[in-house]
């Protein structure tokens, strides 16, 4: 896989070091020489110094072949700009790009841009913390239409004890996952729940609440 | 032109402000935008529209401008970026009428013009004036007299 990242600071160079261990084909795009100088001893990827929304550069960068364009520049303006032309230009196939202010997100949707922000990530983390420490939402799928929990079932969870065919669960929700000392395992029926397992449900948001409840007695 | 437009203006340098200026003293109404608010200096006295001084690349401040009742918005910074974003949001979010930006860069004015962006290409537009006043209309080189 061939990602091209356009940004800089330690994010950039944290991404590009795990993209590079991944095995990634990776290559940085920044304007500053000198962190570019940095960035090339630091790390086992290609670094092209230069302005990502510029098309030559996109080009050097190697946009015709690469599979993902990530744009994490602290300027929404260039990140969108990037993202476009990397699409636009060269069919690159998917671009992300990072929006420093959250209400870009929405906006950069609706120009066909995918977009994330760090900001709402970690705001909403700190929410589900704060709201249930035992019950971690892992990620929205479906455009936040499905949901992929991580809970921790205490002592005191009502289906501690149970096999899985006897806890009745409403439609659309599924223990996907249970993970016991580590180990994860697929359930099925016959497998039982116990206190200190880590079970991922999926549920839809309408079922969501009830499922919650019936597996760790608590209202969500 | 009809001069009773509602008009924003994103960026109050050289070609921002006397644009207001002008379009101002015909009688528009206008908000002008810009994120260093010093550059209002450049107003004229008989500008009478709106100074807004912040991020046009923030929606809350297209917002503010009252974006949404604007039949125009021209976006004159010196960043390409930040006109090519504002002139989408406006276009594709505000639904402004009439959305026109300044791009520098030719390749970028082409990537745009696609996407339903009217661009002005000061870099373009100065080079065909010379190649005019050269005397050759098309930038083809002629072939030299032996």
């Amino acid at each position: 896989m061939r990602v091209i990242i356009a940004g800089g600071g330690k994010a950039l160079y944290f991404l590009g070091r795990n993209f590079a261990s991944k095995g990634y084909e990776a290559v940085i795009v920044n304007k500053d020489p000198e962190e570019c100088r940095r960035l090339s001893r630091q790390l086992a990827v290609e670094v092209i110094c230069g302005d990502g929304s510029d098309e030559h550069i996109l080009e050097q960068a190697g946009a015709r072949r690469a599979d993902a364009v990530l744009a994490i520049t602290p300027k929404d303006q260039d990140n969108l700009v990037i993202c476009q032309l990397a699409a636009l230009q060269f069919g690159v196939p998917r671009t992300v790009a990072l929006a420093n202010d959250p209400d870009n997100v929405e906006i950069f949707e609706q120009l066909g841009v995918s977009a994330f922000s760090t900001t709402h990530i970690v705001g909403s983390l700190i929410e589900q913390h704060a709201a249930l420490e035992e019950i971690t939402n892992l990620l929205p799928v479906g455009e936040g239409r499905v949901n992929v929990t991580e809970i921790l079932l205490p002592p005191d969870a009502p289906v501690a004890g149970k096999r899985l065919k006897d806890v009745i669960l409403p439609e659309n929700t599924l223990v996907a996952v249970v993970i016991r000392d580590g180990d994860p395992i697929v359930p099925r029926g016959d497998n039982d729940l116990r206190a200190g397992d880590t079970v991922v449900l999926i549920t839809l948001p309408e079922n969501h609440g009830a499922a919650l409840k019936i597996i760790t007695g608590e209202g969500s | 032109m009809s001069n009773d437009r509602f008009i924003v203006v994103v960026g109050c340098g050289r070609v921002g402000s006397r644009l207001a200026n002008k379009l101002s003293a015909a009688g528009n109404s206008l908000v002008v935008i810009d994120i260093d608010e010093s550059t209002f200096g450049d107003l004229s006295a008989e500008f009478s529209g709106f100074r807004l001084a912040g991020d046009a690349t923030q929606v809350a401040l297209l917002r503010e401008a009252k974006l949404h009742e604007a039949d125009t918005l021209i976006a004159t910074t010196h960043d390409d970026n930040v006109n090519l974003m504002v002139a989408q949001v406006a276009r594709n979010i505000f639904k402004t009428p009439l959305v026109m930006a300044r791009v520098f860069d030719p390749k970028r004015e082409q990537v745009y013009e696609r996407l339903g962006i009217r661009t002005v290409c000061p870099t373009s537009v100065a080079a065909s004036l010379f190649m005019e006043a050269l005397g050759g209309e098309t930038s083809e080189p002629r072939e030299r007299k032996q």
